[in-house]
C-alpha cells in the first residue's frame, strides 16, 4: 500500500501514527522523537519521524525518500510505503507506488490547503493520476486535518464531491474509491472508532484501519516465469550483499540461480527475508530483501531485472508503446527528450518516432505519421533509451510494461510497452522474437488485447 | 581562433590561414573542413632511408604536408582533429598521392583551401575569430546517485565526467549506509569538479538538482574545502551558484539554462540563445501549430512561400558528406536571410542542437500560417534512424 498526497498533507504523521497505535513503536522511542522533535521546536513532527528517518529529512521536516514499514491488520499483512509529497521528489514516489497495489490518498481539509494541491500545480491530481497509471485501482481518500475546520461535515462533504468526480475521470470505479475523514496528529479515527463528540454527530462509517482491512487482494501471477525489479542495493551482514525489491510475477527460493539483467550475468539466491524475517521462498507481490553471492555489488544498479535464466526478461533500448498525454505545455515532437520511469527505473530516453495517433475511445488510427502531439492525444511512439532496460509486452507481465514519461518535473504521459524492438533486442533473449516477429502493427490485434486497460488510462486523459 | 591571410576569388575559390587557439577552436575547424578540401599543416612524418649497401634506417622528420582530405575525424573527449588524405604536393620525404594522417595541432598554424567558400563556411571563420564570444561555464546536474560535469563553452558541450554510484535507501532503523553512501557520492563528485573545471578559465560553476541535493552538495564542498584547506575551492566561492532542476540528466542542462539567475550571469551567449530558440519554436507549436513545421520537405515549401521568420538550423547538416546535400542546406540559409528572416545555426554538440537534430536537423517558425502544408502526407520519411 503506498501513501500518497499534496506536500505538507500530513502522510507520514499520519502513518506513524497508525503505526504507533497499532503497537509497531514502542513508546520509549516515541519519546525519544517527543522529546527531540520539541528542542527543533517541531513538535508536530513527532509522528513523521518514526518514518522520516534521515537527518535531512527530519531537519526540513518532509519526506525525501519512500520509508517502508509493515502492519497487520485483522485479515491482512500490509506493508506500508510513505511517499514523499514534494514536486521535486515524485521519481522517488513512482518507485514507491510502481510497488503498490493500493493507495491511499491524503488530503489536507484545510481551507485553502485542499484548493491548492488540488488545483494545477498541486500534487494531488498528477499523485492520483500516478498511481492510476501505475495499476492501484483501489484508493482511499483520507481526509485529514479536519480537527482544523472543527469536524465539519461540510467540509468534508465538500472535498469529497470535488475529488470524486475527478477520480471518477481518472479512472477509478466509484466501488473502489473510499472517503475517511480523520487527523493524523489527535489520531481520531484511525484505528478505534471516532470519539470526538463533533465527528460521531455525522459520521458513522469506518475507521482508517477497517478500510484498510476492506481492500481487496489482487490476483497474483504466480505462474507466470520469476521477475524482480531491484530497488535497492545495500550491504547486508555477513557475506554477499543484499538487493530489495518486489516480486512482480512468479516465485523464488533461496539457492536458486537467477539471471541478472540487462547485465545477462547468474548469480546465486544465497538468503530471502521478507520485512527481517529469513524465509524459504517469496512469491509475487511480496516485498523481499535478496541476499546475493557470486556476483559483484558494482555491476548491479537500481532498476535492473532478478528473473528466471530459463525465461529471461526481454532487453531492449528501442521499443514502441502506445502513449496518453497528460496535461503538457510542450507539444510532443520527435526528439523529444525525457526521462523514462519504468518500476524503480528511471532512464533517459528520446521519443524517435510519432507512428500514429489513434484516436481516444475507439483506438483508430487518425492519422499516420502526425507533425505533433498535443494535450489528451493518444498515440503509439517509438521511444529510445540511451542505454539498454529491461522491459516486458504489456500484455505479458503488466507491471513492467507500463511506464510513466516525464520532463521537466512534470509527467507527461502514461504508456503501455506493445512492441520490444526487433532489431535491437539482445541475442540471447532469442525465444522474444517471436513475440515481435509479425513486425507488420496490427492495430486492431492489440486493441482487443490491452482494451481494459486502455480505458481506464484513456480516462486519465480527460480533464486535466 | 586567429586569421592570418584570406586569400578568396571572385567565384568563391581560395585559401584561408588560421591559428587554433584552444580547444574549441578544433571544433571549428572540424565544421570547417569538409572531404576534398586541401590542408596544408606542418605535421611530423615518420622516413625510411635505403642507404646504398641495403641497410635501412627510419627517422621522423618535422615537414609540411599539403593533403586531400578523404576522411575527417574528430574526437569530441580529447579535441582532437585528425584528417586522411593523400599528399598533393611532393616534396623531399613524402612523395605525391602518398597517404598521411594529418593532426591539427593547438598554436600551429593551417592553411585550408576549398574550391568554394560558402556563406555559412565564411561565417563559421568570423564566428571563429570573434573573442568576444567566449563565456565558458561550468555546470554539474545531480541527482541523488548520478552528476553529470559538463563544461559549457560558446560551440560545445562537453561531458567531463559521469558519476553514477549507488547510494543504499533508507530504511528501517539503517540510515547509516545512506549517509555514508551519499557522502561517497558527493566526494567523487567534488573530486571530479577538481580534475575538470579550470577555475582560471571558468566564469561560474553552476550547481542543479531537483530538491535539496545542491544545497548539501554545496555545504558538503566547502566544508571539505575549509578541512583540507582547499584554497582553490574557497577562493572561487563566488563563482558557484545554485539552480533548480529536474533530474540529473543531461538533458536538463536545458532548463538549467533557461532560469533567469543563470540569464543574468551567462548574458548572452550562444548556448543560451539556442535554448531559447527552440522553446519558442515549441511554443509557436503549441499555441498555432500552423506556424510551425520541422522536415526538410516542409521547410523548402514554406521557403518558397517567403514565410520563414526563423530558421533554426543544425551544424550537422553542413557537415554531410554530401556536396549537392550541402549546397541544398546553403542556399536554404541564404534565402531565408535574402528575404529578411533570422537563422540561428546550432551547435550540434549542445543540448539543444541534439534535440533539433532529432527533429531532422531544421525546423521553421513562420511569419503567417501555412495551414495547407500540414495537410499533406508526410514529414519526409528520410529519418536517419
Amino acid at each position: 500500500m503506498v501513501v500518497t498526497g499534496h506536500v505538507d498533507a500530513g502522510k507520514s504523521t499520519l502513518m506513524g501514527h497508525l503505526l504507533y497505535k497499532l503497537g509497531r513503536v514502542n513508546s520509549k522511542v516515541m519519546h525519544k522523537y517527543e522529546q527531540e522533535s520539541k528542542k527543533l521546536g517541531k513538535q508536530s513532527f513527532m509522528y513523521a519521524w518514526i518514518l522520516d528517518e534521515t537527518g535531512e529529512e527530519r531537519a526540513r521536516g518532509i519526506t525525501m525518500d519512500v520509508g517502508q514499514s509493515k502492519f497487520e491488520t485483522d485479515s491482512k499483512i500490509v506493508t506500508l510505503l510513505d511517499a514523499p509529497g514534494h514536486k521535486d521528489f515524485i521519481p522517488n514516489m513512482i518507485t514507491g507506488a510502481a510497488q503498490a497495489d493500493v493507495a491511499l490518498l491524503v488530503v489536507d481539509s484545510t481551507r485553502g490547503e485542499f484548493e491548492t494541491g488540488f488545483e494545477s500545480g498541486g500534487q494531488t491530481r498528477e499523485h492520483a493520476l500516478l498511481v492510476r497509471s501505475l495499476g492501484a485501482s483501489q484508493l482511499c481518500v483520507v481526509v485529514n486535518k479536519l480537527d482544523t475546520v472543527g469536524w465539519s461535515e461540510e467540509r468534508f462533504l465538500e472535498i469529497s464531491n470535488k475529488l470524486g468526480s475527478f477520480l471518477k475521470q481518472a479512472g477509478f470505479r466509484e466501488r473502489d474509491v473510499t472517503f475517511v475523514p480523520c487527523s493524523g496528529l489527535t489520531g481520531e479515527n484511525l484505528t478505534e472508532p471516532c470519539t470526538e463528540p463533533a465527528l460521531t454527530k455525522w459520521y458513522k462509517g469506518l475507521t482508517l484501519l477497517e478500510v484498510i482491512d476492506k481492500f481487496k487482494c489482487p490476483e497474483r501471477p504466480i505462474s507466470k516465469p520469476f521477475r524482480l525489479s531491484v530497488n535497492d542495493i545495500f550491504k547486508g551482514t555477513g557475506s554477499g550483499f543484499c538487493v530489495s525489491g518486489r516480486v512482480e510475477t512468479g516465485m523464488v527460493q533461496s539457492g536458486d540461480k537467477v539471471l541478472i539483467q540487462p547485465q545477462n550475468e547468474t548469480a546465486l539466491v544465497k538468503a530471502l527475508m521478507i520485512a527481517d524475517v529469513p524465509t524459504m521462498t517469496a512469491f509475487a507481490g511480496d516485498c523481499v530483501t535478496v541476499t546475493i553471492a557470486n556476483f559483484d555489488q558494482q555491476n548491479i544498479a537500481v532498476g535492473y531485472i532478478l528473473c528466471d535464466p530459463l525465461s529471461p526478461v526481454p532487453v531492449t533500448s528501442k521499443f514502441e508503446a502506445r502513449i496518453v498525454i497528460f496535461n503538457t505545455k510542450v507539444p510532443i515532437t520527435r526528439g523529444y527528450p525525457v526521462l523514462l520511469h519504468l518500476q524503480s527505473l528511471s532512464e533517459q530516453a528520446v521519443i524517435t518516432k510519432l507512428v500514429a495517433q489513434l484516436n481516444k475511445s475507439s483506438g483508430e488510427v487518425v492519422k499516420r505519421k502526425p507533425k505533433c502531439l498535443l494535450r489528451n492525444n493518444n498515440a503509439v511512439v517509438v521511444i529510445e533509451t540511451s542505454r539498454p532496460i529491461c522491459l516486458e509486452l504489456y500484455r505479458d507481465i503488466k507491471e513492467l510494461g507500463r511506464f510513466m514519461l516525464r520532463v521537466g518535473g512534470v509527467t507527461i504521459a502514461a504508456g503501455l510497452v506493445t512492441q520490444v524492438n526487433l532489431d535491437s533486442v539482445l541475442i540471447n533473449n532469442s525465444w522474444y522474437f517471436n513475440f515481435s516477429l509479425d513486425c507488420t502493427f496490427n492495430f486492431s490485434d492489440s486493441v482487443i488485447i490491452q482494451e481494459n486497460e486502455w480505458k481506464s488510462l484513456k480516462g486519465s486523459g480527460f480533464g486535466i | 581562433m586567429k586569421l592570418v591571410h584570406r586569400n578568396i576569388d571572385k567565384d568563391g575559390g581560395g585559401s584561408i590561414t588560421l591559428i587554433p587557439e584552444e580547444s574549441e577552436d578544433m571544433w571549428h575547424a572540424y565544421n570547417l573542413i569538409t572531404k576534398g578540401d586541401s590542408v596544408r599543416a606542418s605535421t611530423i612524418r615518420k622516413v625510411q632511408n635505403e642507404s646504398s649497401t641495403g641497410s635501412s634506417t627510419s627517422s621522423r622528420v618535422r615537414t609540411t604536408l599539403t593533403i586531400r582530405v578523404e576522411n575527417i575525424d574528430f574526437d569530441t573527449q580529447a579535441c582532437v582533429l585528425r584528417l586522411k588524405g593523400r599528399n598533393i604536393e611532393e616534396n623531399q620525404y613524402v612523395k605525391m598521392g602518398a597517404y598521411h594522417t594529418l593532426d591539427l595541432e593547438i598554436n600551429r598554424k593551417f592553411t585550408l583551401i576549398k574550391s568554394e567558400w560558402d556563406s555559412i563556411a565564411l561565417e563559421r571563420v568570423e564566428m571563429a575569430c570573434d573573442p568576444t564570444q567566449n563565456a565558458d561555464v561550468a555546470a554539474i546536474v545531480m541527482q541523488e546517485g548520478l552528476a553529470h560535469i559538463c563544461l559549457i563553452t560558446a560551440s560545445m558541450t562537453l561531458v567531463r565526467a559521469k558519476i553514477d554510484q549507488n547510494i543504499p535507501r533508507k530504511r528501517k532503523g539503517n540510515v547509516k549506509q545512506h549517509e555514508k553512501g551519499l557522502c561517497r557520492f558527493f566526494d567523487s563528485v567534488m573530486q571530479g569538479i577538481l580534475r575538470h573545471v579550470n577555475f582560471d578559465i571558468v566564469k561560474c560553476v553552476l550547481i542543479a538538482s531537483p530538491g535539496f541535493v545542491r544545497d548539501q552538495f554545496y555545504e558538503y564542498i566547502f566544508q571539505e574545502a575549509i578541512k583540507m584547506d582547499n584554497k582553490l575551492l574557497i577562493e572561487n566561492k563566488s563563482k558557484f551558484l545554485l539552480i533548480h532542476s529536474s533530474s540529473g540528466f543531461k538533458h536538463s542542462l536545458k532548463e538549467v539554462l533557461l532560469d533567469p539567475a543563470v540569464i543574468a550571469k551567462m548574458a548572452d551567449t550562444k548556448a543560451l540563445g539556442e535554448v531559447r530558440a527552440l522553446e519558442a519554436f515549441y511554443t509557436m507549436l503549441q499555441t498555432e501549430p500552423a506556424k510551425a513545421f520541422y522536415g526538410l520537405k516542409h521547410i523548402e515549401k514554406a521557403c518558397e512561400a517567403q514565410a520563414i521568420e526563423t530558421l533554426l538550423i543544425s551544424d550537422d547538416l553542413f557537415r554531410c558528406q554530401d556536396v549537392s546535400q550541402r549546397k541544398k542546406y546553403v542556399a536554404l540559409v541564404d534565402s531565408v536571410r535574402e528575404l529578411g528572416g533570422d537563422v540561428k545555426l546550432f551547435s550540434s554538440m549542445h543540448v539543444s542542437g541534439e534535440q533539433l537534430g532529432q527533429l531532422t536537423g531544421v525546423a521553421a517558425i513562420l511569419r503567417f500560417p501555412l495551414p495547407e502544408l500540414d495537410e499533406e502526407e508526410d514529414i519526409s520519411d528520410t529519418d536517419s534512424n
